[in-house]
């Protein structure tokens, strides 16, 4: 594997990445904008006590504090000391940098073939260390412990939750065949979940990340399977006479939502992960689609037509009357919720853009967050600070993510890919 | 016996006419199917293929100017399989009634005989609600052909969304042909 790096301004930068899987996906990122109030970090590069083909975990760590937008990754070549330990760091060496932070590190081998990766974290003013951490781990599992530290450095700096050890599935369409693929969240280790000539759709995440349900044409019509991550086993969840597609997980992982048609327009219904206990949750004559469940699992939010166009809408999960829940712009689709279900993302129409919209809730305020053209599929990370979406540049997809502030925007592509539906997983343990 | 292209479109207009006047009175409900019924498509592959074909190949006994399968004649209506909608409209134009009668005609001639009709859409919008559009022209033109005699058993409606649409079309003639649906007899 091997990580090209290029830094263009503090706030521009763009990495690119070829992985060594079967799939030879590479997802390019390409960062804009940035926060006013960058934190300006050194992260000295971690012990050389492993020498060969190591991944330079200071590196993947640099990478995802710069793509969050709240980070100015200092240049640390101009310092001689190389700490590994808090209590090896000289401050007064960091500070002339203007360092705030400052991290350390290092990987050393363990007896049977396990590493221990340490690392800590300190105030460079105040001289004083902030967290350090520990971990026994399989040599495979660097790259994920790379992407844990960074969420702890965050966390502890900026006070949001964990967002880097994580992963994003997606669909990419590359010479006539759709895969589902599931990547790292910076877009490395992307790995073909499955594959078909066919068109893929609807990628969802189990809420703990063991599987995915997604919507497949290979049988000719759309049917939803759910498929293990771990196995690669996959259960057909719905096979019905007509439409079987929209799968959307309930928060505890023991049904989901999806929509059927069977000889008429698309409706809702829920039903258990093993594909037992189908129940319609909601009739009328119009479209009813794209369902979601709200975090605290007590709603189902949807896109409808039954007030003449496409606008959210939200009923119980036991069923009865819809309330309509987005109001302003042409068109509302997609719903999503933020994890905390304080915001609900939408791909909203005006005139004949769609841009990805968010709606506080508790206030009904919105924000459009994208600049708009045929930008759908809005995600939540798992923090809830960026939502990443498929947007089109030039007829060809591309993923694209923007903060919840709007303030940093970023750009996935694969060079000769078309990339698509893109959907955030749950964090990794 | 040996009948001529010209009256089995005169019949077809005259069981259109009827249909539509009955439909006046009665619209017709398009049933939700149980809950319970799992599909069926696993179990009919080749049989009921191959009886539509054996349908198709004694008529062009009888008429020596038909060759072979009507449903692949060009010459014949119904090699026509594709009707296509305003933007986000589902009604079928009157310009594809004849076609429709003919496949109904079909249909309800041959009740071994089944077809999917695939909605599309154009790629403007998301790919979920697309599948939806695409579905809801499939069942107008499913009602169509039921007003005409073909019975739901030989019908099914299923939608591809934007996902089968020319990527990037520039225009509204680009767009308009991707919103369309496709009459794919079974076996085909």
């Amino acid at each position: 594997m091997k990580i090209f790096f290029k830094i263009f301004q503090s706030v521009l930068f763009f990495i690119a990445a070829l992985t060594s899987t079967a799939s030879h996906a590479a997802l390019e990122i390409e960062i804009s904008g940035g926060s006013a109030q960058q934190i300006p970090i050194a992260i000295v590069p971690f012990g050389q006590a492993l020498t060969g083909n190591q991944e330079k975990i200071g590196d993947i760590i640099a990478a995802d504090l710069r793509r969050s937008g709240l980070f100015r990754v200092l240049e640390t070549g101009g310092v001689a000391s190389r700490p590994t330990e808090i209590s090896q760091v000289k401050y007064a060496e960091w500070a002339v940098l203007q360092a705030q932070a400052i991290t350390v590190g290092d990987v050393t081998a363990l007896p049977g073939n396990r590493l221990k990766v340490t690392f800590g974290l300190a105030d460079v003013l105040k001289q004083t260390q902030l967290v350090s951490m520990e971990y026994n781990i399989a040599p495979g599992q660097l790259r994920l412990t790379a992407h844990k530290i960074a969420d702890v450095i965050y966390q502890k700096l900026t006070g949001e939750g964990p967002i880097f050890a994580s992963r994003i599935a997606y669909i990419n369409k590359t010479k006539g065949r759709y895969a589902l693929q599931v990547a790292d969240a910076d877009g490395v280790n992307a790995q073909t979940v499955v594959s078909s000539k066919e068109p893929i759709i609807s990628p969802a995440w189990s809420p703990d990340g063991s599987k995915i349900a997604y919507v497949s044409f290979e049988k000719k019509k759309p049917v939803v399977f759910v498929q293990s991550l771990t196995t690669g086993q996959r259960l057909t969840l719905a096979n019905y006479k007509g439409n079987n597609s929209a799968p959307a997980w309930s928060p505890d992982g023991t049904k989901l939502a999806i929509v059927l048609s069977h000889s008429a327009n698309s409706q809702l219904y829920t039903i258990n992960a093993d594909g037992t206990g189908l129940k319609s949750l909601i009739r009328s004559g119009a479209i009813d689609t794209e369902p979601t469940w709200s975090p605290d699992g007590k709603w189902i939010y949807f896109t409808s037509d039954r007030g003449g166009n496409p606008q959210i809408y939200k009923v119980s999960v036991f069923g009865g009357a819809a309330q309509r829940v987005t109001f302003q712009g042409d068109h509302n689709l997609t719903p999503r919720f933020s994890p905390d279900g304080k915001f609900l993302a939408t791909v909203r129409k005006d005139g004949s853009r769609y841009s990805i919209a968010m709606q506080d809730l508790t206030n009904g305020q919105v924000q459009i967050l994208s600049e708009g053209g045929q930008d759908e599929s809005p995600s939540f990370a798992p923090n809830g600070r960026v939502i990443l979406y498929a947007s089109r540049v030039s007829g060809r997809g591309a993923l694209a993510a923007v903060s919840s502030d709007g303030r940093v925007k970023q750009r996935l592509s694969e060079s000769g890919g078309d990339i698509r539906e893109p959907s955030w997983g749950p964090l990794l343990d | 016996m040996n009948r001529s292209i010209w009256n089995t479109k005169l019949l077809g207009s005259l069981i259109l006419a009827i249909a539509l006047s009955a439909c006046k009175s009665t619209p017709m409900v398009d049933k939700p199917a149980a809950v319970e019924d799992k599909s069926p498509q696993t179990e009919t592959v080749a049989p009921a293929a191959s009886a539509a074909d054996t349908g198709a190949s004694t008529s062009s006994v009888s008429d020596s100017t038909v060759s072979g399968n009507p449903l692949t004649d060009p010459n014949n209506i119904l090699s026509k399989r594709s009707i296509y909608f305003d933007f986000d409209k589902d009604t079928v134009r009157e310009e594809f009634r004849p076609m429709i009668e003919a496949h109904a005609k079909y249909l309800s001639e041959h009740a071994n005989a089944k077809v999917t009709l695939q909605g599309n859409a154009d790629e403007r919008g998301t790919r979920e609600y697309n599948l939806s559009l695409g579905q809801r022209r499939a069942v107008a033109v499913k009602k169509s052909l039921n007003l005409l005699g073909a019975q739901d058993s030989q019908i099914e409606t299923i939608s591809y969304g934007e996902e089968k649409a020319t990527p990037g079309c520039a225009d509204e003639a680009c767009h308009q042909l991707n919103r369309r649906v496709d009459i794919v007899y079974e076996g085909e």
